[in-house]
């Protein structure tokens, strides 16, 4: 992990860069973290990637947005239905910044859905599902699905009028699913009657159980991201993918090239890769 | 494959040295509670190591001489760790997983428990008029349990009182039933009935039903669904007279009621969730409701 030496240094530079290098080392000699990071960040993409491209990392970044504003905003909340409101209009009005943190924690929720809808359209429009993808497609529903758990769990928080009322109709939405339904609208109030124990349930879901299982799926979403390589756009005349991805298209003999469009007839393996 | 090693000699030899170092140890601590004097002591000597009496080892013997194992060869104690370790584990991972999912579900089979409302004395209620009735559930866990009944004095049915007690939760999804008609604020009864319970009686005309304010659901004023999204009738409360007073019990789902007043005909069941079919061929998708 040292840096090349070039030719000519003064002592002095030298000196600098095996203290800066002597850290750097002693880490990765101990951990291969700086490996790991190199692995995940230091990939080759597709020439012709553009904005679209962007749309995960938005999405991941929202998210990180919702839990750090999240964590913030749960050292003033008191998930007590008498306490609740009263805790809210404390952030909101008192609390220095409380203002600006609770607003990009409710607003950005939204932004976190509408992008996850994006980037899935875009990686439905590209054709980015198909194989060998098709697993960080369902790994990406199932995001979709508890991002949106998140959103119904933290809607109830505020302990308002819309908040109590938007909850009661969406447990009872729950409750009217086909055999299973009572059983989970009883589950989501944690009991026959809405009451204190609903609330505690649903902060316990929203800043526990859900993000929890949220971190967990993008950090296999993100594994599959790097060990199958980013696709390229359907225009493209670029192979895709990574390195061995290729060697698998090249191996079943152009039928299933399965990124986003056949591999090209002039195609040589090994063409693009000199490091497979 | 290789005959295995079992007839080996084990040297040194076996010893029981562990478990009576491990109840020295126990001696030891019970000891530091009981009696440090006496028992501890013991406790400590037992624990002592024995002295190495056992014979070296000879190269050539033992452990030392045998061949290595063959590629993929097996042996019967790292079977036997592999199944003790998979073993262990499921247990651990069970004991823990069956008191916390029990914990975490165990809601869904909880019944609706058991209330009792007392709404005050019936002179509140004049023959033939409507009440909006506001009052809590439980007391003890304040507002958010504050319930709406709209009720009716039907008169005397065969010398008892006779009631309609409707809930204003909507049987579409849950929402506030409203009254399609006048309220009068000014007719407000204010009153405490024991036990923290507060009780709020407005006299109302819900000349048109009711009517529910989130998707449109309309109702006569038996509770009969008139337009609109619901799968039935309004929920009811069963009711006792006590002492004169009107007290409220458990909350049953209908399906439809026949006539009015006193003599209607309520065609009851068990209390289901908003939107569940309860007759019709609809009811076959929720077989099971939780215990009521």
């Amino acid at each position: 992990m040292a840096i090349a030496t070039r030719t000519r240094k003064s002592p002095r530079r030298e000196r600098l860069e095996a203290a800066v290098n002597y850290p750097i080392d002693w880490l990765e000699e101990r951990s291969g973290l700086i490996g790991g990071i190199r692995y995940f960040l230091f990939r080759k993409v597709p020439g012709d990637t553009n904005w679209f491209h962007t749309l995960g990392s938005a999405t991941l970044t929202a998210f990180l947005v919702q839990a750090v504003t999240g964590v913030i905003l749960a050292m003033y909340y008191k998930p007590e239905p008498k306490t609740a409101y009263a805790s809210i209009q404390h952030i909101t009005n008192d609390v220095t910044l409380g203002w600006l943190v609770r607003g990009m924690h409710k607003w950005g929720a939204s932004v976190f859905i509408i992008l996850m809808f994006f980037h899935m359209a875009r990686v439905f429009l590209f054709g980015a599902y198909k194989y060998p993808r098709e697993l960080n497609w369902i790994i990406g529903v199932m995001l979709l699905v508890i991002g949106m758990l998140e959103g119904f769990t933290g809607y109830l928080l505020p302990w308002d009028q819309t908040a109590y009322w938007a909850t009661i109709v969406g447990i009872n939405l729950n409750g009217t699913a086909p055999f299973l339904g009572p059983y989970i609208a009883q589950f989501l109030r944690g009991g026959a009657e809405i009451g204190p124990d609903t609330l505690a349930r649903f902060y316990s879901m929203h800043m526990l159980l859900i993000p929890g299982a949220i971190f967990a799926l993008i950090g296999l979403h993100l594994y599959l991201v790097v060990r199958l390589g980013v696709s390229s756009p359907p225009w493209s005349k670029e192979a895709a993918g990574a390195d061995w991805v290729e060697e698998q298209e090249v191996s079943t003999d152009g039928r299933r090239a399965g990124l986003t469009r056949p591999v090209p007839r002039n195609y040589v393996r090994g063409q693009r890769g000199d490091s497979a | 494959m290789e005959p295995e090693h079992r007839d080996q000699p084990h040297l040194p030899g076996p010893t029981v040295y562990p478990i009576g170092f491990a109840a020295g140890v126990a001696t030891l601590l019970v000891g530091l509670v009981v009696s440090p004097t006496v028992i501890a002591p013991i406790g400590g000597a037992i624990a002592m190591p024995a002295p190495a009496t056992a014979p070296a080892v000879p190269a050539d013997v033992g452990e030392a001489a045998m061949p290595p194992p063959a590629p993929g060869e097996r042996f019967a104690r790292s079977r036997f760790l592999e199944g003790a370790t998979l073993g262990l584990g499921g247990v651990i991972g069970g004991v823990v997983t069956v008191p916390v999912l029990g914990m975490a579900l165990g809601p869904a089979f909880g019944k609706q428990g058991k209330h009792r409302v007392d709404l005050g004395s019936i002179d509140n209620f004049p023959q033939g008029d409507w009440e909006i009735a506001h009052f809590f559930l439980h007391p003890d866990e304040g507002e958010v349990t504050r319930r709406t009944a709209y009720i009716r004095y039907n008169g005397l049915l065969s010398g008892k009182p006779s009631f309609t007690i409707i809930s204003n939760r909507c049987a579409h999804l849950g929402c506030p039933v409203q009254p399609n008609g006048p309220s009068f604020p000014d007719q407000t009864k204010n009153f405490g009935t024991g036990g923290g319970q507060e009780v709020t009686l407005i006299k109302m005309l819900p000349a048109g039903g009711f009517g529910c304010p989130c998707h449109g659901g309309q109702y006569d004023t038996e509770g009969n669904r008139t337009a609109g999204p619901p799968v039935r009738s309004l929920d009811r409360y069963e009711y006792a007279i006590d002492n004169g007073h009107l007290i409220l019990g458990k909350t049953y789902s209908v399906a439809h009621v026949d006539g009015t007043g006193s003599t209607a005909v309520i065609h009851r069941y068990g209390l289901a969730g908003p939107g569940q079919h309860i007759d019709g061929w609809e009811q076959i998708f929720y077989p099971l409701q939780p215990p009521h």
